[in-house]
């Protein structure tokens, strides 16, 4: 990740001359990357130029030396200021004119140093610490009285995403989602993205946690033997759901049915309407899924994978929940509050079969993680796409399909 | 009728080092200085019909005699230089003043932009080139470009025996121009291709170039270069041009010939 940058601005007849390129050839000779923020070209001969460059680099060191040697060719560094801050007046309201923050890797000009943006997500405000060194985004309803927030556009600038190492999917970042194409590479590609998480994960690695956000419709769909396959794997580091992906996975394995539908036998089951809710039921009794799975209550599943290889569940309630289950948050904000926290370190996301979730794990990933979308319905990556989630690659496909497929291509026989 | 700006070399000597050629132990022939430059006011005056400004020669400013870098002219306008190294800062105010005397509007670069004139901005009628790295910054000709509604085409001078651009460019009356390429990176040789087409460009060759061929001035038809550069002078009598050969090894002791002698006034 580039952690160095400074914007420089060269002017005169840089194009014919050819000193722009030169200057551009010398970035990159010098190991330095560039983007070339805005060019004017002069329309007439005698049209002077005008050309802003911004160059990132790995270390300070290195971009004094590239801006030391580009100078002599006109590229000068561009006059800069100081984020502007306001501060809050009231817990939970953000100062008028504040930053509202992107979800890609953002900075701010502190004391003439430009400071990374901790923890950044979209739609957020800029929250900097008392000693004007550091910075963080911040939900607007955790902004408290007397922090101060960062306001207009002064001092603040938002990198790019460079374009990944990896030469897969996520590489080529297509925006596009169709049903017409085929899965095969890219369910391919995430899985070896998987392989090499599960091996960054084990050695310890920082940001190679694999996040699934998924809906019930993996369970009805036929999907839940291969992400319960993939989490006793250590493919699957933390799982986002709601009540009902916990409740029909469990009464898979109480009753055998999802929703009432026999998983083997595919036809509705007598009575069989009523199993997620005694299913519910039972283990609202016992007091948690995790004491659940300790007694023998559930024995196999995605759940009890999750609680016997130690894999954190975030559960999100919605209005139209039975039960619910303990351990989902019915609070809203504070189920956000917890997906939040659980998101740090994610090195991918597979956001599958669920609107809701998907667009609210999405809204809480930065760009750089790479998000992969897949749902029957195309609105649902489309949505995601549309938001700017470069990195984000939808599949319009079905969700046992899908999950399915990509535990065969990580070594499941079955 | 050309108006040239030159300047007697009662005073000439070397007094520093500040180019590869410049040795402070490589004495100055003072007579032989001041008839090598009689020499070369001869041919331009009796030879090419040439009206000669004569500045008055100051003491202590040995480089004086080095018109080219007083600055350019462009019509009544003077764009003063602002020299690079102190040792020839001094001469601003002497240029400046002869500029005023004679009526020009004298125009002057924002301070900490050096820019050594003629020396490092030469070109044709419609586009112009710059030398930068060496002596002139890069950013001196927006400026000039903006003021005088000319391209102007910045290139890198990469040796520093041809510290100036007149060292190794010479553009010439009928749209050809002499020049030594390996004097540019070849950003500058694209560049320069992409004005000037293969038929125009006359390189000269890299004994001739060290001997200053390239430090010629071109009035009509007529070439005057040091001598010592038979095949320069090949190259432009190929091309209709009648060339003079003047003795100037006294000055390019100081890294300077016949173009550095010279500063043209319209």
């Amino acid at each position: 990740m580039s952690s160095c940058q400074e914007t420089v601005i060269m002017s005169g007849h840089i194009i014919d001359s050819l000193v722009l390129a030169k200057v551009l050839d010398i970035i990159l000779m010098m190991g330095g990357n560039f983007d070339i923020e805005d060019i004017r070209i002069g329309k007439t001969r005698e049209d002077p130029s005008r050309a802003r460059i911004v160059i990132r680099v790995t270390s300070t060191a290195l971009l004094n030396d590239i801006l030391t040697a580009i100078q002599p060719h006109g590229a000068s560094v561009e006059r800069e200021a100081d984020c502007q801050t306001a501060e809050v007046s009231a817990d939970g309201i953000l100062p008028d004119d504040f930053y509202a923050t992107t979800h890609l890797p953002t900075q701010v000009r502190l004391k003439g140093r430009w400071v990374e943006v901790d923890r950044i997500e979209m739609d957020l405000g800029i929250l900097v610490d008392e000693r004007n060194t550091a910075a963080r985004a911040v939900p607007m309803g955790e902004a408290r009285r007397g922090d101060r927030i960062v306001v207009g556009r002064e001092g603040v600038r938002v990198i790019p995403l460079p374009r990944p190492r990896e030469r897969d999917v996520f590489g080529f970042m297509e925006a596009q989602v169709s049903a017409e194409r085929p899965h095969g590479h890219v369910i391919a590609d995430i899985a070896a993205r998987m392989r090499h998480l599960r091996d960054r994960h084990r050695a310890g690695q920082a940001d190679s946690k694999v996040l699934l956000s998924g809906g019930p419709a993996i369970i009805h769909a036929g999907g839940r033997e291969a992400l319960t396959w993939l989490i006793e794997q250590g493919f699957i580091h933390l799982l986002f759901c709601g009540n009902a992906l916990a409740a029909h996975d469990m009464e898979a394995d109480l009753y055998g049915t999802s929703l009432g539908y026999g998983l083997t036998a595919g036809r509705a089951i007598p009575h069989g309407h009523e199993h997620h809710l005694r299913t519910i039921n039972r283990v609202r009794a016992v007091g948690s899924i995790e004491a659940a799975v300790r007694s023998g209550v559930i024995t196999h599943g995605i759940m009890a994978a999750c609680v016997r290889h130690a894999v954190p569940v975030v559960m999100a309630g919605t209005i139209r929940d039975d039960g619910p289950l303990p351990g989902v948050i019915t609070d809203a904000v504070g189920a956000q509050s917890a997906m939040r926290a659980a998101v740090a370190g994610v090195g991918l996301a597979l956001l599958v079969a669920s609107t809701l979730h998907s667009v609210a794990t999405g809204n809480l990933l930065p760009a750089t993680v790479p998000t992969v979308c897949v749902d029957v319905n195309p609105s649902v990556p489309t949505k995601l796409a549309d938001r700017g989630s470069f990195q984000a690659v939808g599949l319009v496909m079905d969700a046992a399909s899908f999950l399915s497929e990509l535990a065969r291509i990580v070594g499941r026989t079955a | 009728m050309s108006r040239l700006l030159v300047c007697p070399p009662d005073f000439f000597a070397i007094e520093y080092e500040i180019n590869p050629w410049m040795r402070l132990s490589n004495r100055v022939d003072h007579a032989r200085a001041v008839g090598q430059w009689h020499g070369l006011m001869r041919v331009f005056e009796k030879d090419l019909g040439v009206v000669l400004e004569r500045m008055t020669p100051a003491p202590g400013l040995p480089d004086l005699v080095f018109t080219a870098n007083a600055g350019i002219v462009v019509g009544r306008t003077a764009v003063v230089s602002h020299f690079r190294y102190p040792e020839r800062q001094r001469e601003e105010a002497h240029f400046e003043d002869w500029f005023r005397g004679h009526g020009y509007e004298v125009m002057t670069m924002e301070k900490g932009v050096v820019f050594e004139g003629a020396g490092d901005l030469l070109g044709f009628p419609e586009c112009w080139f710059g030398g930068y790295r060496q002596r002139s910054d890069i950013r001196a000709f927006p400026h000039l470009s903006e003021r005088f509604h000319r391209e102007i085409i910045p290139l890198e001078l990469i040796d520093s025996r041809f510290y100036h651009l007149d060292t190794c460019f010479c553009p010439l009356t009928g749209g050809e121009l002499l020049y030594f390429p390996p004097a540019f990176d070849p950003y500058g040789q694209i560049a320069i291709a992409e004005r000037i087409p293969n038929e125009r460009r006359l390189p000269v060759p890299e004994d001739e170039a060290l001997k200053f061929a390239c430090n010629a001035v071109c009035v009509g038809k007529y070439v005057v270069l040091p001598v010592g550069c038979p095949a320069t002078e090949r190259l432009l009598q190929e091309r209709g041009y009648r060339t003079h050969a003047v003795p100037l090894d006294e000055f390019m002791k100081s890294g300077g010939s016949a173009k550095c002698l010279t500063l043209a006034l319209d």
